[in-house]
């Protein structure tokens, strides 16, 4: 593809676009958390399917039958019917609660299209996984800097991480800005968008790796006219995979199960992210860093010469 | 025209097609499907050893033992059982996955309930069940058998029975002296295991026990499997308890697939319409991979979760990544004036260290997934993962290359436009020759 504009030139741009969205996401995320499933905070869910619109104030009456009103939040419908309920409470359910609201159940919705299935979380339990997840994103990301400060060099390596913990970032700003439940599936989908992202972002490094061999630049000015023509080269195939990528996930937000909406949900944001940051912040964060130690050279080199 | 090459690419097509059509079928059967896809429970017990002492590999093994068992009864079968870390009061946890259970609340109570074994000097039979009870208290419980239990062979009679051993002899003793030619009822979680008669005082806490119907050496071993699982005397609590709808299971696999199907058609239809002939080889060779995936799935015995579903359709568009590479490299190579061919082989080379690179990184993410991402979902999704990955490889790479070169070598399609280089280049280069 032909340069359309020059991308490091307006990089500012980009850095206040992601820098905008992450600290409006950090700052809802003070204030308010995330919206936590049961799989990481103790408590019960329950859920069945119904062969009709989820009727919320019958539902209520259900729970509040038998001693267990529902709070605003805890009650979701889904199913491309909207035929499912999903009910969270906060606490334990013993076999006797559960087997109170299975007869609820039949008494309420006689013609419902299952019994219920309950999902209860120890907290223990919520927070061993909880812990896994976070060294697992902090191991993969050590194993990825050496992987690539081995393959190509360190300002690679870092410009990398820095882009790819951008839309890890910028994946948890967008669930706690529209208070999508976090789920244990949504450490899937961050894993994965870690793996996509790093990995669109090393075939853009390796262009430009390639092209810095052809042209050798040696200013500042030549560098970036360098990074933005490998950018530009790479566009095609950057539009075209993400679009390959982003017709899986966006078909099976749609038209997959209810329970890995949560996970296509966050796959879909960060697959755009990913493809966004490798060209419009990665890059330009190694075209910095990288003119700063050119320049450096240059005045250590000049200095010793008198005019 | 060369017709070997362009036969050669074509029954590379046919086998890829004929292998799918034949036996992919059989081989979706074939892969076990997990909690989530098919419905069932997913208990975790904390085991309650004396004093906090960490299972021993016996005392494991009779633990996995005793749950097959209770599992088994039922009527479900292959569950997967497994040990897990300590919880936060240091006691060992196990984990057990039934799939296809009907009745939850009954699987939960069958499984957690402590195995008691409990010898009785009297039983009758409970008018309103029809079932033999125990009465009184026990002479002997599992705690006081040692977990040693196994099959001989009576050196007296030749029949086969069972050996057990008592921990304290002196208590076998008196027992056998007060039950002498009376029966005595060995109960196994509250049903009649055997109820033999005291042939003799023993003196050595050794004993067997034979009669019933105790008859093969495989009802003997079973016997004593189920007494050295009866024996075990750590009660289970459970910490946590996950239920999946069989219904919902299935409504999420038909969805997911039928979504999955919807999504690589459209994928096909892209590639076709962005690189035309190449497209349509990279699709060939998108077979070839979702193929090559569910066999190592089934090879592997891997369980295929709703998640890992997901990273397998993910796969997809890691594989289409290597082709996109590869073409968007011939197209270069096109314009920059190269025969159709060495812009297929330069490609290809140059497209290839850029996939290396790019796939061992998000193959190491898999990896550390997998290493610190703990069981279920995480983990699953690690796998499909990895397998994806490989697979891609093989086929996106090796094999599409491998196809693409028979094919322009077959000269049958000369038009890089083919290829999916764009007119403007291809009319350029004709007017420079």
């Amino acid at each position: 593809m032909k340069p359309r504009f020059d991308i490091i030139r307006a990089s500012r741009w980009f850095f206040l676009l992601s820098g905008a969205i992450t600290v409006a996401g950090i700052i809802v995320f003070a204030l308010f958390g995330f919206n936590l499933s049961t799989d990481f905070k103790s408590g019960s869910e329950v859920q069945f399917e119904l062969n009709q619109r989820v009727p919320d104030a019958r539902v209520r009456q259900m729970f509040a039958s038998i001693g267990l009103p529902l709070g605003d939040t805890s009650l979701t419908v889904g199913g491309i019917q909207q035929n499912v309920v999903m009910v969270t409470l906060p606490e334990q359910l013993t076999a006797k609660q559960i087997s109170e609201i299975q007869s609820a159940e039949h008494r309420f919705f006689p013609d419902a299209k299952q019994d219920i299935q309950v999902n209860s979380v120890d907290p223990f339990v919520a927070e061993q996984t909880a812990r896994k997840a976070v060294y697992a994103v902090l191991a993969a990301a050590a194993c990825i800097v050496v992987y690539i400060a081995i393959r190509f060099e360190f300002r690679f390596a870092i410009s990398g991480i820095i882009a790819l913990l951008h839309d890890a970032f910028i994946v948890l700003a967008a669930f706690a800005l529209l208070r999508r439940e976090v789920d244990l599936t949504f450490v899937a989908a961050l894993l994965t968008i870690v793996g996509y992202s790093i990995n669109d972002t090393i075939v853009i490094f390796d262009r430009i790796r390639e092209n810095l061999k052809l042209d050798k630049p040696e200013t500042v000015e030549e560098l970036r006219t360098v990074v933005n023509k490998s950018l530009w080269q790479v566009m095609n195939r950057s539009i075209r995979t993400v679009l390959t990528v982003l017709i899986a996930a966006v078909i099976l937000y749609f038209f997959g199960g209810i329970s890995i909406r949560n996970f296509t949900f966050a796959l879909i944001i960060g697959l755009v992210s990913g493809a966004y940051s490798s060209i419009f912040i990665a890059s330009p964060i190694w075209v910095a860093w990288r003119s700063r130690s050119m320049k450096r050279a240059d005045g250590d080199h000049a200095a010793p010469i008198p005019e | 025209m060369k017709w070997g090459r362009l036969l050669a690419f074509l029954a590379m097509v046919a086998v890829v097609l004929g292998l799918t059509v034949s036996t992919g079928p059989n081989i979706w059967k074939s892969i076990p499907l997990g909690l989530d896809l098919k419905g069932g429970v997913d208990l975790l017990y904390a085991v309650d050893t004396p004093k906090g002492q960490p299972l021993d590999s016996t005392g494991k093994a009779a633990l996995v033992r005793a749950i097959e068992m209770r599992v088994n009864s039922l009527g479900v079968s292959s569950p997967i059982i497994q040990l897990e870390g300590r919880n936060q009061l240091g006691q060992d946890q196990i984990r057990v996955e039934v799939a296809g259970v009907k009745n939850q609340q009954e699987a939960v109570n069958v499984i957690g309930a402590t195995a008691q074994l409990a010898i009785y000097g009297s039983a009758k039979v409970d008018p309103k069940s029809g079932k033999i009870v125990p009465v009184g208290a026990p002479l002997a419980t599992g705690a006081d058998l040692k977990s040693n239990a196994h099959w001989v062979v009576d050196q007296q009679t030749g029949q086969n029975a069972v050996a057990i051993e008592f921990k304290d002899a002196s208590l076998w003793t008196s027992i056998t002296k007060r039950y002498l030619q009376k029966p005595i009822y060995v109960f196994l979680n509250g049903q009649l295991l055997t109820n033999p008669v005291i042939e003799q005082v023993m003196y050595t806490g050794q004993s067997e026990i034979s009669g019933g119907n105790l008859t093969t050496p495989q009802a003997c071993m079973d016997l004593a499997n189920e007494l050295n699982a009866g024996a075990l005397p750590y009660p289970l609590t459970l910490e946590s308890e996950t239920s999946v709808g069989p219904t919902l299971g299935a409504t999420s696999l038909h969805r997911t697939l039928v979504a999955g199907i919807i999504a690589v058609v459209l994928i096909f239809a892209f590639m076709i319409a962005a690189y035309r002939m190449a497209g349509l080889i990279a699709d060939i060779a998108l077979v070839a991979y979702g193929y090559l995936t569910l066999l190592t799935f089934a090879g592997l015995h891997v369980v295929l979760t709703l998640s890992g579903l997901a990273a397998l359709i993910l796969g997809v568009g890691i594989a289409v990544d290597a082709n996109i590479i590869t073409y968007e490299r011939i197209k270069d190579e096109v314009r920059n004036g190269r025969s159709l061919r060495s812009a297929v082989r330069i490609g290809n080379r140059n497209a290839f260290r850029t996939i290396v690179d790019s796939n061992a990184t998000t193959f190491i993410a898999g990896l550390i997934m997998y290493i610190f991402g703990g069981e279920g979902d995480v983990r699953g999704f690690a796998v499909a993962l990895m397998v994806g990955i490989i697979v891609s490889l093989l086929t996106a790479v090796l094999f599409a290359r491998a196809m693409l070169l028979t094919f322009t070598a077959a000269q049958a399609i000369k038009n890089p436009w083919w290829y999916g280089a764009p007119r403007g280049v291809v009319k350029s280069r004709e007017a420079k020759v």
